[in-house]
């Protein structure tokens, strides 16, 4: 089947998708965006986090077919969702997004310890390598997109909240304490920036 | 496979009465998990994302009607003072990104003894609305659940609601597993006071093919409270009654060994937790009788 829908900001379509196929396979392998990862295939631990609609979900969980005419923001999208969000509350003219190419091609290009110049990374990004809350990095994409959307909605965040927000991401190398510091500093940041 | 995509609930249900075999997803959090492990190989999936009534809920004079796809976020933000015990479970689901897509519908549906809603609906007292094209009808939550992952719907029903009855005291809801997040209950218990009938209902998880109710400790509770006047005089619960309360929810049980754990540690735990959540529970009727008291 074809299934047509919005990845960061642009529209898509995926062809000859099967029918029990995950949102996480089609972006993967019918679109070329390996960043959400592919590690459980249960919910377990949230490598493959995406915002559906805005609301963080496991992509493997979810049916190729029910994103039908939805809104999908990826780690690779991550950086202009981020800076819309901070400019103008979010994308008004649907001009905006980052298209399927520049997204297969994203990679990390921070300002090592310098932050607020760095275009091509969200606060939260930056914070990560800041941090150094970024080891083998398998589990990072999926804590960048639920990290940020916790931010959004929780812009002071306590420790529990933190935690809480973060419960449904495995992390096996860092243990979790960077990864701390990476939120609050991004927390600090932006509320410096307010 | 076939995806079928009914655009409202009339066309989901033309669907089921057509594909009866058709496995209903929502939210996915099961469904996709065994379809991901090859498990599963359904000849239709009927999802439900696009009927929209399911994910609306509905406060009453005496119930909540909660449509069968609100996630467990919403209730957990939005009805904490109307279902107490279930907003505690639903808390204990998974991850923000699960609670996000799972509701209990889904958790009926699965039917597994191990859900994290059963034992708060089995406390409340709740009532499964079913339809198909044939009609409606209301399945007492005692009645719903016939075996290890089996409910009482016929093969052309779909689960649209679930009443709820609000809570008209104290409620409280615990469970037992390694951590506090992403973890299957190895076993899960909720209690909830009802002053208004002076009863007590209980649910217990994961500790019997079923999600079943500790009918004989309830019975017993029921009447050692009636007999102290426990009711009007807010008293603390004598240690030996709630020692016999929690025998008696222990021996309710009908568990089994696995590797979340053994039969007889699930027994153990659900009398610790029955204790518990009796205590918690009590004490907080009996603050909100003295809050009551001390402004007459």
């Amino acid at each position: 089947m074809r299934v047509n829908f919005t990845v960061n900001g642009r529209r898509q379509e995926a062809d000859d998708v099967w029918e029990g196929e995950s949102l996480l396979y089609v972006l993967r392998e019918r679109l070329g965006l390996p960043g959400s990862k592919n590690a459980c295939e249960q919910g377990e631990c949230g490598s493959c986090t995406v915002r559906l609609d805005g609301v963080p979900v496991c992509s493997c969980l979810v049916a190729a077919g029910q994103v039908e005419g939805r809104e999908v923001v990826t780690v690779e999208g991550l950086a202009d969702f981020a800076r819309q969000r901070a400019e103008h509350g979010g994308c008004a003219s649907g001009a905006c997004g980052t298209s399927l190419q520049d997204a297969q091609r994203w990679a990390a290009k921070g300002q090592d310890s310098h932050t607020g110049e760095g275009t091509e990374l969200s606060p939260i990004q930056q914070a990560f390598i800041d941090a150094g809350a970024v080891q083998c990095g398998f589990c990072t994409p999926g804590l960048l997109v639920a990290a940020d959307e916790m931010l959004e909605r929780n812009p002071n965040p306590s420790d529990a909240d933190i935690r809480e927000a973060l419960s449904g991401n495995l992390c096996r190398c860092t243990g979790y304490e960077t990864i701390m510091d990476a939120v609050r500093l991004a927390a600090a940041r932006q509320g410096e920036a307010v | 496979m076939d995806f079928l995509r009914p655009a409202s609930w009339e066309e989901a249900l033309a669907a089921k009465a057509e594909h009866p075999t058709a496995v209903p997803i929502a939210g996915g959090t099961d469904v996709m998990v065994e379809i991901n492990f090859d498990h599963r190989r359904p000849e239709y999936l009927l999802d439900l994302n696009r009927v929209t009534d399911l994910t609306e809920w509905e406060v009453g004079q005496d119930t909540v009607r909660l449509g069968a796809s609100v996630p467990y976020t919403s209730i957990m933000e939005n009805l904490r003072a109307e279902l107490p015990g279930l907003a505690l479970a639903s808390h204990t689901v998974a991850s923000p990104q699960i609670r996000n897509r799972g509701g209990v519908g889904g958790n009926l549906g699965t039917a597994s003894p191990a859900g994290d809603a059963h034992p708060a609906l089995l406390a409340a007292g709740a009532e499964v609305e079913v339809e198909s094209v044939r009609g409606t009808r209301l399945i007492p939550i005692d009645e719903f659940y016939t075996g290890v992952k089996r409910n009482a719907l016929a093969a052309d029903e779909l689960i649209k609601s679930v009443h709820i009855k609000k809570a008209d005291g104290p409620q409280q809801y615990s469970k037992v597993g390694t951590r506090n997040a992403m973890v299957i209950a190895v076993c899960a218990f909720g209690l909830a006071l009802h002053p208004e009938t002076r009863t007590v209902r209980t649910g217990i998880g994961s500790a019997a093919p079923t999600p079943v109710r500790a009918k004989a400790a309830e019975e017993f509770l029921n009447a050692a409270l009636e007999e102290g006047g426990f009711w009007d005089n807010a008293k603390i619960i004598t240690p030996s009654v709630a020692k016999q309360f929690a025998e008696l929810c222990s021996g309710s049980c009908n568990p089994i060994d696995d590797v979340r754990g053994t039969a007889s540690y699930r027994r153990h735990a659900v009398g610790v937790m029955a204790r518990r959540t009796l205590t918690w529970t009590w004490e907080s009727y009996r603050g909100a009788r003295r809050t009551i008291e001390g402004a007459a």
